[in-house]
């Protein structure tokens, strides 16, 4: 266990360590949140509730997607993995003593601290500060949030790991992770709430597990989630035992048929 | 000795019959012209990116289907309202279209831009400076892919219906007005990758904020500007002249009055806003690549 402890600090300290380029993705997580703020508040401001949201609640939403794309990962289509297998490096990571998966999920977790700490309050308040907003007061909302969204960045580690683990069979993972980029930033609800999706679209996005890392964590600290707490953490729960069980099965079948590129 | 030493390196010219002129000690460098390096380079990175085909493929899928979900984004929020700040759905989507056209004929020609600050952190940029060719056209060119094309697609798609749809008489005069919005938008689009990512001369891991004016560029022109609160509006006129993308000459096209209260001719500014802004991002690129230090590593 400590060595993952270790590789997790590690990578979170080799994550906080570049400051202008935290400052200019905090200037960038702010400015779009601006803008999507407004884009949506000319939606609200036809009509006054739109899937069990009001105005405040859109705008608070808003500013809590761009706090939380960086440390749960969603403009990432792949893990460090991917660029290990194309380049040979994962030669390395094979011969390493410890879990192959859970090396690479404490490396993710470091990442996913470091844009935690860096990268998640300050677009959240700004917001707050020129947009009227909706935060709860009471702490176990909070609390519920910080393990939903846990469970949201296990979830989209076990998908990136995924399409990383391709890269043994395409030799560059590149490709399929621009099309899970693409798909994630949609079905997560970055673009637009999963919540005003009507119909068929709805349905299927609330179903697929990219709602769970965006879209549940954030309806679970709002409280404008239809199905009560327990029923999203099943929810999450469901779809990170699937996919990191598959991520381990692929992990296995990988390792039989290793081809190492470079040298 | 000394007699030796100078006797022996003397050539005899036993052969001038040929006329050869004297190899000079550095050849005269004949620097080749900045579009044609920039074709060639571009040519030269694509057969690169077609030795990884479905590499290629996906990504170019990828890139289409993004555009396509972003359109889809759009339709939901139609889904749920009627008109956005008073415009409707065709109305939005001919902004929405020409907007992306524009900038993902900007986005093929110039988003190399974005290896900048890579290029300088690499040290790869000095290389660029020794070669006889301009440094601009090296950067624009840089890991050129023509995935890039497969935004084009669902773009055009979107303009050409968004054309028709609208309840409008189209007239000789509004047809060149949406020719020329494409194209002087691309044009402001271009400038601006070079504008916002030259940041990386001073700060080479701030790239990321170049975003904001560019990708976030592009999201600020697919709405009508009536959504921004009117100083957010203003400042997007006339200190980031986002406004000429697409918002000022489609009111034209679309036949409504600025809900900002600007006159009609700026309309027709976007030609002139395109080529200051052109010149401004020449004269920036020349000024930092004057005064460029390498990072030294």
């Amino acid at each position: 266990m400590r060595v993952y402890l270790t590789a997790a600090r590690l990578s979170f300290r080799r994550y906080i360590t570049y400051r202008s380029a935290t400052i200019a993705g905090l200037i960038t997580n702010t400015c779009f949140g601006f803008i999507r703020a407004y884009i949506l508040l000319a939606m609200w401001h036809e009509k006054p509730h739109i899937g069990g949201y009001d105005a405040a609640d859109a705008v608070t939403y808003v500013f809590l997607t761009q706090g939380l794309t960086t440390p749960i990962g969603i403009f990432f289509g792949s893990t460090e993995l991917g660029l290990r297998i194309r380049t040979g490096e994962v030669a390395t990571d094979l011969y390493r003593p410890c879990d192959f998966q859970l090396w690479f999920l404490a490396l993710d977790v470091g990442r996913a601290v470091a844009g935690l700490v860096l990268r998640t309050a300050p677009p959240v308040v700004i917001g707050t500060l020129f947009f009227p907003t909706r935060l709860p007061a009471a702490p176990l909302p909070w609390l519920e949030f910080a393990l939903s969204c846990t469970l949201g960045l296990l979830i989209n580690f076990a998908i990136r790991y995924l399409v990383s683990l391709s890269a043994f069979w395409t030799l560059d993972e590149r490709g399929s992770a621009a099309l899970l980029l693409v798909v994630s930033m949609f079905f997560s609800g970055m673009i637009i709430p999963v919540a005003v999706m009507p119909g068929w679209l709805g349905a299927l996005a609330r179903t697929l597990p990219w709602s769970a890392t965006l879209q549940v964590p954030i309806d679970v600290l709002l409280g404008t989630g239809t199905a009560g707490f327990l029923n999203a953490l099943a929810f999450q729960l469901l779809w990170a035992a699937a996919l990191i069980a598959l991520g381990r099965a692929v992990t296995t079948a990988a390792r039989r048929k290793t081809v190492v590129q470079g040298g | 000795m000394a007699d030796s030493h100078t006797h022996t390196p003397t050539p005899t010219p036993t052969h001038t019959h040929t006329h050869t002129p004297e190899p000079r000690l550095t050849p005269e460098p004949r620097p080749i012209p900045s579009p044609a390096a920039y074709l060639l380079l571009t040519r030269m990175w694509s057969r690169a990116a077609w030795q990884y085909r479905a590499s290629l493929l996906l990504t170019g899928t990828a890139q289409m289907l993004g555009a396509s979900l972003d359109l889809a984004a759009l339709l939901v929020m139609y889904s749920q309202v009627t008109t956005l700040a008073g415009f409707t759905l065709p109305q939005t989507l001919y902004l929405y279209g020409t907007t992306r056209l524009a900038f993902a004929l900007s986005d093929v020609i110039a988003s190399g831009m974005e290896t900048l600050s890579d290029s300088i952190r690499l040290g790869t940029f000095d290389v660029m400076l020794i070669r006889p060719v301009g440094t601009l056209a090296q950067v624009l060119a840089d890991q050129f892919t023509p995935k890039r094309f497969g935004k084009l697609i669902p773009s055009t798609a979107t303009l050409v219906w968004a054309a028709q749809a609208l309840p409008i008489t189209w007239t000789p005069l509004k047809a060149m007005v949406c020719v020329g919005t494409v194209v002087c938008g691309t044009v402001i689009y271009c400038a601006l990758w070079v504008l916002t990512n030259s940041i990386s001369f001073v700060a080479t891991d701030a790239r990321e904020s170049a975003n904001v004016i560019t990708y976030g560029g592009e999201l600020i022109t697919e709405f009508p500007f009536a959504i921004y609160q009117r100083s957010l509006a203003l400042l997007m006129t006339f200190a980031i002249p986002l406004a000429f993308v697409t918002w000022e000459p489609s009111l034209y096209v679309l036949g409504r009055r600025d809900p900002l209260g600007l006159p009609g001719f700026l309309s027709f500014a976007p030609p002139v806003v395109a080529l200051l802004l052109s010149l401004l991002a020449a004269l920036v690129w020349r000024v930092a690549v004057r005064h460029y230090r390498s990072t030294g590593s």
